[in-house]
């Protein structure tokens, strides 16, 4: 009995609070069904928690008032220009990061960033020059354009501290770029992030013969085969 | 008993609910925010958030990361006011001259009191420190 009033309790408690999630996110399904439809955290069933993480968000270019980030008690934040009013209708959207592409806003002339801070006129020192990197995996090359970049960037951002110029001394991966490394400097930080729409931005070059999985020999899947 | 069986699951599946939103907050500030608090908090100010997308559309990546010398980092350039109104960092435009000057303080210190040094949406705050959060609420979860 006094399990069952515990329960009841808990019970209690529990939709008091999932209620009020439901009130502060307007939403009109029952306090029950929410409960139950919701994802199970990784904490409950220890599962990793990788691909829930980098889902992509449900809105982009939310006003500062309303983005979490900002206070909007402070007088400020209602004098701060709402992302939207810029970017909402550059083409073509993209559904990651600020929802735009901004080598293309660049090439279509919707913005002209200054390259020197006080000289609205100067020009980018402009390197074209494509880097082929192959990838040992399904995956299609990469091609790695310096234009777009240096379009942006100054070498001495990248060279030599990120990147030794030098053909085949990289050595970059997924995780690192992922770990904030290489690319991951800017890419997943402000420039376009790793999300499942974007891969094909880097890894552009199909290879000319299909990639096959190397087959296993003896020694190696003995060495590998698990006990 | 059946029904007491039943009110068990329903019991981990809201406190499975609750662990879900306790452990994943609602932000969604614009993509590459940069939230610095390094000294803001302790000093008494709200945090300073640095919208990247506003002076991306004035400025190229060059002109602050090469020309004024800021690191690739969130809050690895230890700015100060001090530093700003010495002409260094934000204060090399943020002086009346190029863009508005240092009296407009809620402008940039306009962050919610308490949130850490941070790049908004980016990959390392979604995996590594989300990852991390997630790890500690587990081994506050075992500790119990």
């Amino acid at each position: 009995m006094n399990k069952l009033i515990a329960t009841l309790l808990l019970l209690g408690i529990s939709g008091a609070v999932v209620a009020a999630e439901k009130t502060a996110k307007g939403s009109t399904a029952d306090a029950p069904s929410a409960g139950i439809s919701a994802p199970p955290s990784a904490t409950q069933t220890g599962v990793g928690p990788f691909n829930r993480l980098l889902k992509k968000p449900k809105q982009l270019n939310l006003p500062p008032m309303e983005d979490g980030i900002h206070d909007p008690a402070n007088e400020g934040t209602a004098m701060l220009q709402p992302p939207a009013e810029v970017l909402a209708d550059w083409q073509p959207r993209r559904t990651a990061g600020n929802g735009v592409n901004w080598v293309e806003a660049l090439r279509q002339g919707k913005i002209n960033p200054r390259y020197e801070r006080t000289d609205p006129d100067a020009v980018p020192i402009v390197m074209d020059l494509n880097i082929h990197r192959p990838v040992r995996s399904a995956m299609p090359d990469v091609i790695f354009p310096h234009k777009q970049h240096t379009e942006w960037l100054d070498c001495s951002n990248c060279h030599p501290a990120i990147f030794i110029p030098q053909k085949g001394a990289n050595q970059i991966s997924m995780s690192a770029i992922l770990l904030g490394q290489k690319c991951g400097v800017c890419h997943g930080k402000v420039a376009f992030p790793i999300t499942l729409t974007e891969c094909k931005r880097c890894h552009s070059k199909e290879k000319d013969t299909p990639y096959k999985d190397p087959v296993p020999t003896a020694a190696a899947a003995k060495t590998t085969a698990r006990p | 008993m059946k029904v007491e069986k039943y009110l068990h699951i329903v019991c981990l599946a809201m406190a499975a609910a609750i662990g879900y939103f306790a452990v994943l907050p609602a932000a969604h500030a614009e993509y590459g925010d940069v939230v610095i608090n390094n000294y803001a908090d302790k000093r008494g100010m709200r945090p300073v958030v640095f919208p990247h997308w506003f002076h991306r559309v004035r400025f190229r990546c060059k002109v602050c990361h090469a020309d004024l010398g800021f690191k690739f980092k969130a809050g690895g350039n230890e700015i100060d006011m001090a530093k700003i109104i010495d002409g260094k960092f934000c204060g090399a435009c943020h002086n009346g001259e190029i863009a508005w000057s240092v009296e407009n303080c809620n402008m940039c210190h306009s962050g919610i009191p308490g949130t850490p040094t941070q790049i908004h949406e980016s990959t390392q705050q979604k995996l590594v420190d989300r990852v991390n959060e997630l790890n500690k609420a587990r081994q506050l979860e075992a500790g119990k």
